[in-house]
């Protein structure tokens, strides 16, 4: 096993262009997990961005609030205007794992690792985070919503490195986090939703779904539906939109069926009281 | 610092932290997991191996005064940290725990152990999250969770 130690995110985009396949590693909860079974990750190249301090902690400035890729769950549940600002930050980092993940995991580690049945991610998407990606040849920025290519496949390159994540400063006067899960505490998402409306705005609705699909997505045939007002009677008036968005599947953790019917419930229980084309039956 | 391996098992690294309070300074397999260190090359067998997931919690450890799962931390990413293990806590300390049946067969209890003193010292935490919450980290297949969630109660002084 070969382990690159950069002091610097100079040094340490230098050495992804010098060792092309580098594994970056970060807090490394996913990256361990089962280590000593797994005998071929052990001869492979890591890149050890654990002490670089430029890429630490949580920065607010005017117009957003700006996450380091070392930034954690923990640190997250530790600023009490990310709490009031952003509500669905701390709502998402209590739910991951327990307090042994959250204080290592990073939300950066949590959109490159790219699981379908991530948590940080969709309440990211739902504030329309973008991501900023480093190499030795510069800097880009990439809405997140768009990151995302394939299962676990993505737009960043093999030599380019997560330097940050931006959230906007824009209001919302609504946003929701869902988790299904087989129980309460520490189990992975069989079902996710996230929905945000903006306080002003002509396209004010975001919903982005988590587990129906190769990658965590925003529904804009659902989000066209409300932005619209379309009057929704019951969950059922939500399937042909989900199911113009998502593709939902079987597999160790729930059915398709069950994900399907789960969502739709979700978002219409969501939306009631808040939404003026929802009514009660 | 760097090392290059075409043999992976020849190569170590140096890595000096802060271990009980006590400055360290030794050489590592790139491989090595905190856990393994700690157990076999540090000869502190407290902390416990269950799952090797991250799932259960026996292996918790506080890493820079934040608990950690040590079966998921690569020994080098603890270089110039500060580790504290079972072996750190007072013994004398321990007294309400066991008096409220918090552990059985014993092999999830220094990793409680671990996680109730954090709270304990940290106690702002339980301002925002229950604390079944904040033990749910830490998996027991024996007490059914009473035990320990009074145990730590009584330990850390708050509501019965
Ligand atoms: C017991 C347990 C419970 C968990 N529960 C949850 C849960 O409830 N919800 C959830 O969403 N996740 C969960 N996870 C998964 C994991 O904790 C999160 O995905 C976490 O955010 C990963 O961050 P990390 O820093 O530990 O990533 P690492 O393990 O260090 O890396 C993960 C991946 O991201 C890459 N990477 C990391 N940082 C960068 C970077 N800056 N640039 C480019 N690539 C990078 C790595 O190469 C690797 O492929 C759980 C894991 C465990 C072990
Ligand atoms: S052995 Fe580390 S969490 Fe179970
Ligand atoms: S006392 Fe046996 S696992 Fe907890």
């Amino acid at each position: 096993m070969n382990v690159l130690m950069p002091t610097s995110l100079a040094e340490a985009c230098t050495l992804c262009a010098k060792h092309p396949g580098v594994i970056p590693m970060a807090g490394a909860t996913d990256l361990l997990v089962h280590w000593p079974l797994r005998q071929a990750e052990h001869d492979k190249s890591y890149l050890d961005l654990s002490k670089l301090s430029e890429l630490r902690g949580v920065r607010w400035t005017a117009d957003s609030l700006t996450l380091g890729a070392l930034a954690t769950y923990w640190d997250v549940l530790q600023d009490a205007r990310i709490a009031s600002v952003f509500p669905l930050l701390p709502d998402a980092a209590r739910q991951v794992g327990a307090i042994q993940i959250q204080s290592r995991g990073t939300w950066a580690g949590n959109i490159a690792n790219g699981s379908p049945a991530a948590d940080g991610v969709p309440v990211l998407m739902a504030y329309d985070a973008s991501v900023t990606l480093a190499s030795a040849h510069g800097t880009r920025t990439v809405p997140l919503r768009s990151y995302y290519t394939g299962y676990r496949a993505s737009v960043r390159k093999p030599d380019e490195l997560i330097v940050s994540i931006e959230i906007p400063l824009v209001a919302c006067d609504f946003a929701v986090f869902h988790k299904v899960g087989a129980r309460k505490a520490q189990a992975i998402t069989k079902v996710g939703l996230v929905i945000t409306r903006l306080a002003s705005g002509s396209q004010r609705w975001r919903v982005v779904a988590s587990s129906v699909a190769a990658t965590i997505k925003r529904c804009p045939t659902v989000e066209a539906l409300l932005n619209t007002g379309t009057p929704l009677k019951a969950p059922a008036d939500l399937s042909a939109a989900f199911a113009a968005d998502v593709a939902p599947i079987d597999d160790i953790r729930s059915t398709a069926d069950y994900r399907r019917t789960v969502l739709a419930r979700l978002l219409f229980h969501s939306l009631q009281g808040v939404y003026d084309g929802a009514a009660a039956p | 610092m760097q090392t290059t391996a075409s043999n992976p098992a020849a190569s170590t690294l140096q890595i000096a932290f802060s271990l009980n309070g006590q400055a360290i300074d030794i050489a590592v397999d790139p491989r090595e997991r905190l856990l393994d260190t700690l157990r076999y090359r540090l000869n502190l067998p407290g902390t416990k191996e269950g799952c090797g997931e991250g799932e259960c919690g026996a292996c918790t450890v506080t890493i820079d005064d934040l608990p950690a799962n040590s079966c998921l931390v690569p020994t080098f990413q603890v270089r110039g940290c500060s580790v504290r293990t079972i072996e750190s806590v007072p013994k004398a300390e321990l007294g309400p725990m066991l008096a409220a049946g918090a552990t059985q067969c014993g092999a999830c209890t220094p990793g409680v152990v671990m996680t109730a003193h954090w709270i304990k010292q940290h106690s702002q935490v339980l301002e925002s999250q229950t604390l079944r919450a904040l033990m749910a980290g830490n998996l027991c297949r024996c007490t059914g969770y009473d035990g320990i969630i009074d145990g730590v109660r009584r330990w850390i002084g708050g509501p019965q």
